[in-house]
């Protein structure tokens, strides 16, 4: 993975003769994607070993660190500190089931409909919200989902105020027996949270990435070094859209019933999102992952808890934004310099001598 | 006379929305402060209320004798020993941490309360109305409200532009680094900023209390409702909230005319016009 270039580049210090290169990867990170490798393939062949509520779980985590991934992105990234997210998983759901319910439009095209149409109506919103700066943008993007949630109420053929229910032909489109469904929608699930982490990896690893993380340490200076801090924002904020809405097809999906209500839910997509990535490391791409185990460990073992549960997780936000705002894996990196998606770029020397290293 | 009436009604809800506004407004302009949990403790002022009034057997109004002081006190020691200390990292600290203290009000109001409904008895004065020419019909109460509202924004004024404290406030939102170089204790002064905002946060939570239902859920519609009156006004214009809780309070009730479904529909519709076609609100001050 590592871009030689000529030696000259590194300039006229000492290190001049030496050979240079930049390197992609770590060794760290090389272990780690063997071992990663082998949980996909673990959590691929699921199906065939694992129970349904195996499935229910691995499937709902893929899909929560989809959503930490793409938050993360706007807000540890962009700067985009989004409150509104919940308003692309309601858009892509109600899409989805008044495709294939009104227009019976076939559910695979409907879903990979859903996505493009989020992506489309973040466009006038950012006209919008575009215009609030930090966190009144934060507000703004709230009220934006609130407008859609209070329209969809309204709306008779989206069912109004009790929403819409995907029927049995609908299902039977992915397949007639249950098990099988349950299957395909398990992988589909799998799949979409890959690709959407392929996304978010691929965009940081290349140079929109190195505008990106310019625009994460400061705005200004990534400015005045020629970066275009809005035309990045923009692009980030509607392709996060786009990705949002597919995943919120996919969630109803299997929900099977959505309400305006369930739908832009602040604390179910967004709330709990936030808290995943703040907690697991923000700005960084191994903090959604870690995030998210604690978010899930948390929920199962405080479940009989039930409100105690969620002021635990206040308190926790509180104290990590307090004490370590950088998060679990935040620590982590300054502790040990590990990199497990390294996105960054190394200047390494070739020859024995560990100046570089210090 | 029925689209006058209109206006007046939709005035006059706006002094409420105002009076949820201001407590937004001063912790932004002087600390640069967004407060998530800012209708939580509108919320919040209610339940005090509700406990004063069964504990001690005073009305609501008389209630405020004891809800002010307590959320006074409450606001000075979150700022102080909380808040402070998310002032210098940037945009994410101050805004998480008011999203955790929000999720904790909440879920400890379900805890406490329940999720029932709970209302403020003021007595007759809630459905007294006065009678103007033309068949218009205006509650006393809602009057009251616009008064207290007006009275609120008035006296702020006086305490920013006449006296020293006011002085300190304007210089710390001016330059906080300057400020402190003059002799001014940041930490302080920011604690007794959000003091004040909260007593406004609780004249606000009770007077609402009496005229609507209040659940522990009931606080983000507060803080966007105060949000839209501050936008629309203008960031840093006292009187500009004032307008932008009018301006509210007209569109819902065009809105509830048309169908009352509409009625936070509206609102929502017209701040966003607002937004796209003066990023600035009406009368802009700051800037941030």
């Amino acid at each position: 993975m590592a871009d030689h270039v000529a030696g000259d580049v590194a300039g006229q210090s000492a290190a001049d003769s030496a050979p240079v290169h930049v390197e992609r990867a770590t060794k760290a990170s090389r272990i780690f994607a063997v071992l990663a490798a082998v949980v996909l393939a673990a959590l691929i062949s699921l199906p065939w070993w694992g129970d349904i509520g195996w499935m229910r779980l691995i499937a709902e985590m893929a899909y929560y660190v989809a959503l930490a991934q793409l938050w993360n992105l706007l807000a540890g990234y962009a700067g985009l500190v989004s409150v509104g997210q919940q308003a692309y998983v309601g858009l892509g759901g109600y899409m989805l089931f008044y495709l294939t319910g009104v227009w019976n439009v076939n559910v695979y095209l409907a879903l990979l409909l859903a996505g493009p149409f989020a992506g489309l109506m973040s466009i006038p919103v950012s006209f919008a919200v575009f215009r609030l700066r930090g966190a009144y943008f934060a507000i703004g993007t709230w009220v934006v989902s609130e407008v859609f949630s209070l329209f969809a109420s309204l709306i008779l053929v989206l069912g109004a105020g009790s929403g819409l229910s995907l029927t049995v032909p609908i299902l039977q489109e992915i397949s007639p027996d249950r098990d099988v469904r349950g299957t395909m929608l398990y992988l589909m699930t799998l799949t979409m949270s890959l690709f959407v982490f392929a996304i978010v990896y691929l965009l940081l690893r290349s140079r929109h990435g190195l505008a990106l993380t310019a625009i994460r340490d400061s705005e200004p200076a990534s400015a005045s070094l020629g970066v275009n801090t809005f035309r990045t924002k923009f692009i980030i904020y509607v392709a996060t859209a786009a990705c949002t809405g597919l995943i919120g097809g996919l969630i109803f999906l299997q929900k099977l019933r959505i309400s305006p209500e369930a739908g832009f839910s602040i604390n179910d997509w967004t709330v709990v999102v936030i808290f995943m990535v703040v907690i697991g490391g923000i700005g960084t791409l191994e903090g959604p992952f870690i995030g998210m185990l604690v978010y899930i460990a948390l929920r199962e073992f405080l479940a009989d808890y039930g409100t105690y549960y969620l002021i635990l997780l206040g308190l926790l936000a509180i104290a990590i934004m307090l004490k370590a705002p950088m998060g679990i894996w935040g620590w982590v990196i300054h502790r040990y310099d590990l990199q497990l998606f390294p996105v960054g770029r190394r200047l390494k020397l070739e020859s024995a001598d560990d100046a570089s290293k210090r | 006379m029925q689209w006058l009436n209109i206006l007046i009604q939709g005035s006059l809800l706006g002094g409420i929305y105002a009076l949820f506004a201001i407590g937004l407004s001063m912790s932004f302009g002087i600390m640069r402060l967004v407060n998530i949990a800012h209708g939580d403790f509108i919320v919040l002022s209610g339940y005090v209320a509700l406990v004063v009034t069964q504990a001690t057997g005073l009305d609501p109004f008389s209630s405020l004798a004891i809800v002010v002081p307590v959320m006074f006190a409450l606001g000075y020691v979150l700022q102080r020993g909380l808040l402070n200390q998310t002032l210098s990292g940037g945009l994410l600290p101050p805004l998480l941490v008011t999203f955790g203290i929000s999720i904790i009000i909440q879920n400890g109001l379900l805890q406490g309360f329940g999720a029932y409904d709970h209302r403020l008895q003021e007595g007759a004065i809630e459905t007294a109305s006065l009678h103007l020419p033309g068949g218009i019909d205006v509650g006393v109460y809602p009057l009251l409200v616009f008064a207290v509202a007006v009275f609120a924004i008035a006296s702020l004024q006086f305490l920013f532009y006449r006296t020293g404290v006011g002085r300190a406030f304007r210089a710390v939102s001016d330059d906080a680094n300057t400020a402190e170089l003059m002799g001014i204790d940041n930490r302080k002064l920011y604690a007794l900023a959000l003091g004040i905002a909260m007593i406004f946060t609780a004249i606000a939570g009770v007077l609402f209390g009496i005229r609507t239902i209040f659940d522990p859920a009931a606080g983000p519609i507060r803080l966007i409702l105060a949000f839209e009156a501050v936008i629309i006004g203008g960031l840093g214009s006292m009187w500009g909230t004032l307008i932008g809780g009018m301006v509210l309070g007209i569109a819902q009730s065009v809105g509830a005319a048309l169908d009352p479904t509409w009625q936070i529909l509206a609102g929502h519709l017209a701040f966003l016009a607002i937004l796209i076609l003066r990023p600035n609100g009406l009368f802009p001050r700051t800037r941030d």
